[in-house]
C-alpha cells in the first residue's frame, strides 16, 4: 500500500475510535431527548464519572479490565437512575426551563465534586495490553480495536433491545405520547427510568473506552466531549437511535481529518464550526423530523 | 394593617420622585465609599462584582426570559467586549493621558459585540428552542476556540496587565444606564413584540410584529450590554484568557438568571446579587471572621472539618442549593413578575405588562 | 377593481392536495362566507392568503400586488388581518398588551427612541394606549384590560381575538370560525358586532364559519368548499337551494 494510503488507512482507524467513544454518549441524550423532550446537560459529566470509576478501578482496587467495565457501567448506570429520580422526577410536569437548570446544577456539582477529590488531571494506567499488528504497511493497535469492537457491540445491543424487546417498545410508544400510554398498563417511571440507565451506563462505558484509548483524565473533560457529543446528536437528528451514531461518527470523521490537515489548535474552532453550519442548515438533523406546527 | 402598610409603599413608589432619589443615594454612596474608605476594599470588590453580574444577568434575561429562548452564547458575548476594549485601552487609546477614554473604549467594546449579537440573530429566525441553544452553544465554543488561536491577541494565555480602571462608582454609573435601557426595552413596542414571540412567535408575525427586527434587536441589546460588562470585568481582573470565558462561566450567568426569576428586571438583580454575596459569604475567610465569636471548643473541629474546606465545598452546595431553589420556584423567585418601581407610570395605571395574575401553573413560558 | 382576487390557487402538502383551483374575487365592502365540512381546506385559503403557506401553484392579488412568495408580516403589513380557529391570544399576557402588540406595525419611533424613552415615545404610547382602550370598549372588554387573557371566559376570548385584529388596522378582515362554541345568543351578538364593525371600519369580510345561522344571516355572498375544490358560490339563498350542497354538506336540520 502507498504511504498516503497507508496513513490515511490509520486516520480511519482513529477516527472509528472517536467515534465510537461519541457514539456512546450521544445514545445517552438522544434517547433521554427521545423519550422526555428534554436535555441531560449533567450526561457529559455522568461520562467523566465513568473515567474517573475506572481510573479509581485501575489503581487502587486493581480490577481486570472486564469487571473495570462492568464496575464502571453499572456505576455510572445508578448514578444516572439517581439523579432521574431525584432532580428530574420531581420536575417533570414544572416548566421545562426549571429541569434545565437543574440538570445545569447537577453537572456542576459532579464537576466540582470530582475536582474536590483530583484537583489535577490523572493519567490512568493501562488495563490492557496493546499489541500492534502489521498488516500491509498499516499499524494495527489492539486497543484501538477493542474499543471499536464493543462500542459497536454494545450499540448493536442497543438497536436489539430498542426494537426487539417489550422494553425498547415501551420506550418508543412513550417518547410518542405520554398521556395515553400508561393507560395502557405501561411502567412510565420504570421504563424512563431504565432509558436513564441505559443511557447512563453507555456514558460509563465510554467513559472507560476513553481511558483506554486517552489516557489522561481531568473532571471538566465531560464539558468538551459531551457537549460535542451532544452537538453531534443533534446533527444526526436528536430523539433517534441511528441518528445519533451517524452524528457521531461523522463528529468523529471530522475531528480527526482537522487535526490531520490543520494545526491542531484549530480542531474545536473548525469543528463546532461545521456543526453550526449543518444545524442552521438542517436543524432537525439528518435522520430526525421536522415538527410541523398546525396553524 | 398589612394592607395600610401595602398601600403607603405602593403609594410612594407611585411618587415620581422615589427612583430618581434612591439612585442619587446610590450614586452618592457609590463615590462617597471608596473615596473615604468607608467599606473596606474587599467589600468593595464584592460590590463592584455585583454590579457586573447585575449587568449580565438582566441583558440575559432578555433573550431567555422575556423572549423565551435558551441562549447559551453569553459569556462568549462577554469575552468579545472584554478582549476589544482590553485592546483599545492598552494598544491604541492614550488612556494614561486621558482617563475619559476608559468609556470610550468600554463602549466601543459594547458595540463591537453588538454585532457578533446580529450574527447570533440570523440563525434565530430559524431554529427555535432547542435547536438554537446547540447553535448559541457552537457560537460560545467558536468564539472561545478563535481566541485561543490568535496569538496576536495572547493565544491561549490570554492578556495580561490591563489597567485598573474600574471603579465601584463607573461600575455603579454602567450598571444604572444599563438595566434603564432594558427597562426601556422592555417596555416599548420592541419588548411588547419580544414577549410577543415568547407567546406565539406565528400569531404575533400575523398580528404585524416584524419578529425579524424584533429578535435582531434583542440580541443585540443583550450582546452589547454582555460585551460591556466583560468590558468593565476585563479592567477590573487586569487579565483575561479564553478560559475565562467558557460553559461553566455561561452556566453561572444562567443560574443568576433563573435564580432571580425569569422575565423580571428586578428578579435578575436579585439573582446576580445573591449568587454574587452567597459565593462571596461561603468563603472560609468570610465564614471563619463570622463564627469567630463561638468557643473554641465547637469553632476548633468546625474549622478543621468544614470550614477549612470551604472553599471546595462552597461550589458543591451551591449547585445543590440551586436545585432545591429550582424545586420550589420552578421559575424564579421573582418569575414572570416585577418590582413595581420599574414599571412605567403608564403601564401601571393601566395594568399593561403589570405583574399577572396566575390561575394554573402550564403558561407558554413553560414550552421552551 | 377587485379587492382581492385569487385565480386557480392549489396546495398540496407533500402528495395530499388541501385545495385544488381555487378561485375568488373580493370587492371592497363585501362580506362573503365560506362554508364546507372539516378538512375541506377552508383555514387552507386564509393560510394561503396570509402568507403562512406558500401556495404550490397559483395567484393571490391584493389591490393588484402579488401576495404569494411575501411573509405573513409583509401581507399584514398592507392591512389584511385574521383571527384564527384555535384562539391563539397571547395567554399569558395581560388584555390590553394584546391589543398593544398588534398595534406594531403602525408604531411611529425608532428603536433609539425606544432605547431612551425620548421624542416620540411617550406620544405614541399613549395614543396606543388610547387607541386600544377605544377597542376595548367597543368591544365591552375595556373592565377586563388588566386581566390575563388565558383568564377570560371563552366567548370574551373570542371577542378579544378579533378587537386583536382590528388594532391592526385592517381593510380585510379573515375571520375564522369566530362563533365556534358559541350559545345561540352569544352568536346574535357576534353578528350583530361583525356587521357593525364591517360598516365603521369600512371593512371587507371573508369569514369560515359552521354556524350556519350566522352565515345564512350576515353573509352577502358563500362559497362552498369539500375536499379542497369549490362546489358552489353564491347568495345564501341560492345555496340553500343548490342540491349538490345539501347533499355533500348540509344535511338535514342544520339551517334554522
Amino acid at each position: 500500500m502507498t504511504q498516503p494510503g497507508i496513513y490515511w488507512l490509520q486516520q480511519i482507524l482513529n477516527a472509528l475510535q472517536l467515534g465510537s467513544i461519541y457514539a456512546l454518549i450521544a445514545l445517552g441524550y438522544s434517547m433521554v431527548y427521545g423519550i422526555l423532550t428534554m436535555i441531560n446537560f449533567a450526561h457529559g459529566d455522568v461520562f467523566m464519572v465513568g473515567a474517573f470509576l475506572c481510573f479509581l478501578a485501575a489503581t487502587v482496587l486493581k480490577l481486570p479490565f472486564v469487571l473495570t467495565l462492568l464496575l464502571t457501567m453499572s456505576a455510572a448506570a445508578g448514578l444516572g437512575v439517581l439523579i432521574e429520580r431525584l432532580a428530574y422526577k420531581p420536575l417533570r410536569h414544572a416548566p421545562r426551563v426549571s429541569a434545565i437548570i437543574t440538570a445545569l446544577g447537577v453537572g456542576l456539582f459532579l464537576e466540582n465534586l470530582t475536582l474536590a477529590f483530583y484537583p489535577y488531571p490523572q493519567h490512568v494506567p493501562p488495563l490492557l495490553h496493546n499489541v500492534t499488528w502489521r498488516l500491509g504497511g498499516v499499524a494495527f493497535s489492539s486497543l484501538q480495536l477493542i474499543v471499536i469492537s464493543l462500542s459497536l457491540t454494545l450499540m448493536l445491543v442497543l438497536d436489539y433491545v430498542v426494537r426487539r424487546t417489550s422494553v425498547g417498545v415501551a420506550m418508543r410508544a412513550i417518547s410518542w405520547d405520554k398521556t395515553f400510554v400508561p393507560l395502557m398498563g405501561v411502567p412510565v417511571n420504570l421504563i424512563i427510568s431504565i432509558t436513564f440507565a441505559i443511557g447512563a451506563g453507555l456514558a460509563g462505558a465510554a467513559g472507560t473506552m476513553y481511558s483506554l484509548a486517552y489516557p489522561v483524565i481531568d473532571p471538566y473533560m465531560g464539558i468538551m466531549v459531551g457537549w460535542k457529543a451532544f452537538i453531534a446528536a443533534v446533527v444526526g437528528g436528536i430523539g433517534t437511535i441511528r441518528g445519533a451514531v451517524i452524528g457521531a461518527f461523522i463528529l468523529g470523521g471530522v475531528e480527526i481529518m482537522v487535526v490531520a490537515l490543520l494545526p491542531s489548535t484549530y480542531r474545536d474552532l473548525v469543528v463546532f464550526s461545521l456543526l453550526l453550519t449543518l444545524i442552521v442548515i438542517r436543524p432537525h438533523g439528518i435522520l430526525g423530523a421536522p415538527r410541523v406546527q398546525k396553524v | 394593617m398589612i394592607a395600610a402598610i401595602k398601600k403607603h409603599w405602593n403609594r410612594t413608589l407611585d411618587a415620581r420622585w422615589t427612583l430618581p432619589a434612591g439612585l442619587a443615594v446610590g450614586m452618592v454612596l457609590a463615590f462617597a465609599i471608596p473615596h473615604f474608605g468607608l467599606l473596606n476594599n474587599y467589600v468593595q470588590l464584592v460590590l463592584i462584582y455585583v454590579g457586573i453580574n447585575i449587568i449580565l444577568a438582566t441583558s440575559l434575561n432578555l433573550v431567555n426570559g422575556y423572549m423565551g429562548e435558551f441562549s447559551l452564547a453569553h459569556a462568549g458575548f462577554m469575552a468579545v467586549g472584554a478582549y476589544s476594549s482590553a485592546l483599545l485601552t492598552m494598544k491604541v487609546l492614550p488612556v494614561a493621558a486621558y482617563p475619559a477614554l476608559f468609556h470610550l473604549a468600554i463602549l466601543a467594546g459594547g458595540l463591537i459585540t453588538a454585532l457578533l449579537g446580529l450574527l447570533v440573530a440570523l440563525p434565530s429566525f430559524k431554529v427555535r428552542g432547542d435547536y438554537l441553544a446547540i447553535v448559541t452553544l457552537a457560537f460560545l465554543m467558536i468564539v472561545k476556540s478563535a481566541l485561543e488561536n490568535i496569538d496576536a491577541i495572547g493565544g491561549p494565555r490570554g492578556i495580561s496587565g490591563i489597567p485598573r480602571l474600574t471603579t465601584l462608582p463607573w461600575v455603579f454609573c454602567w450598571t444604572t444606564a444599563l438595566v434603564w435601557l432594558i427597562r426601556n426595552f422592555v417596555y416599548s413596542c420592541y419588548g411588547r413584540g419580544v414577549l410577543a414571540i415568547r407567546e406565539d412567535e406565528i400569531a404575533s408575525e400575523l398580528m404585524s410584529v416584524n419578529t425579524r427586527r424584533v429578535k435582531v434587536l434583542a440580541f443585540m441589546l443583550s450582546a452589547f450590554c454582555a460585551g460591556i460588562a466583560g468590558a468593565l470585568f476585563a479592567h477590573l481582573l487586569q487579565f483575561i484568557s479564553p478560559r475565562v470565558f467558557d460553559v461553566v462561566k455561561t452556566t453561572e450567568i444562567l443560574i443568576m438568571v433563573y435564580l432571580g426569576g425569569i422575565a423580571s428586571i428586578g428578579g435578575s438583580i436579585l439573582g446576580a446579587t445573591l449568587y454574587t454575596v452567597m459565593l462571596e459569604l461561603l468563603r472560609p475567610s468570610t465564614v471563619a471572621g463570622l463564627l469567630s465569636w463561638l468557643p473554641a471548643v465547637v469553632f476548633d473541629p468546625l474549622d478543621h472539618y468544614f470550614i477549612r474546606h470551604l472553599g471546595v465545598l462552597r461550589m458543591i452546595i451551591m449547585p445543590l442549593a440551586l436545585v432545591l431553589v429550582m424545586l420550589f420556584w420552578p421559575r424564579g423567585i421573582l418569575g414572570l413578575r416585577e418590582f413595581r418601581g420599574f414599571i412605567p407610570q403608564r403601564d401601571r395605571r393601566s395594568h399593561g405588562t403589570a405583574p399577572l395574575r396566575r390561575t394554573n401553573t402550564h403558561a407558554a413560558a413553560d414550552s421552551l | 377593481m377587485p379587492l382581492l382576487t385569487a385565480s386557480k390557487l392549489r396546495h398540496s402538502f407533500g402528495g395530499l392536495c388541501a385545495l385544488a383551483d381555487f378561485n375568488l374575487e373580493l370587492h371592497q365592502g363585501d362580506l362573503m362566507g365560506i362554508i364546507g365540512p372539516n378538512g375541506a381546506g377552508k383555514t387552507t385559503v386564509f393560510n394561503l392568503i396570509t402568507g403562512v403557506y406558500r401556495a404550490t401553484e397559483g395567484s393571490i392579488r391584493y389591490r393588484g400586488a402579488e401576495l404569494v412568495g411575501l411573509t405573513p408580516h409583509q401581507i399584514t403589513a398592507r392591512r389584511i388581518a385574521r383571527t384564527f380557529q384555535n384562539i391563539r391570544l397571547f395567554r399569558d399576557l395581560s388584555v390590553l398588551d394584546n391589543i398593544r402588540i398588534a398595534h406594531y406595525s403602525q408604531t411611529r419611533y425608532s428603536p433609539f427612541e425606544a432605547l431612551l424613552h425620548l421624542g416620540r415615545y411617550r406620544r405614541e404610547e399613549q395614543r396606543i394606549i388610547d387607541h386600544s382602550r377605544s377597542l376595548l370598549a367597543l368591544f365591552k372588554l375595556e373592565a377586563l384590560a388588566g386581566e390575563t387573557a388565558r383568564n377570560l371566559p371563552y366567548g370574551s376570548q373570542r371577542r378579544l381575538e378579533i378587537a386583536r385584529a382590528l388594532a391592526i388596522g385592517p381593510e380585510l378582515l379573515l375571520l375564522d370560525e369566530p362563533a365556534a362554541g358559541m350559545n345561540p345568543a352569544e352568536i346574535d351578538q357576534l353578528m350583530e358586532l361583525i356587521c357593525k364593525i364591517r360598516g365603521q371600519f369600512e371593512l371587507t369580510v371573508l369569514l369560515i364559519e359552521h354556524q350556519m345561522k350566522l352565515v345564512m344571516g350576515i353573509c352577502e355572498r358563500i362559497k362552498v368548499l369539500d375536499f379542497g375544490e369549490t362546489l358552489a358560490e353564491g347568495t345564501p339563498e341560492a345555496i340553500q337551494n343548490d342540491p349538490w350542497v345539501m347533499k355533500a354538506y348540509l344535511g338535514e336540520g342544520a339551517v334554522e
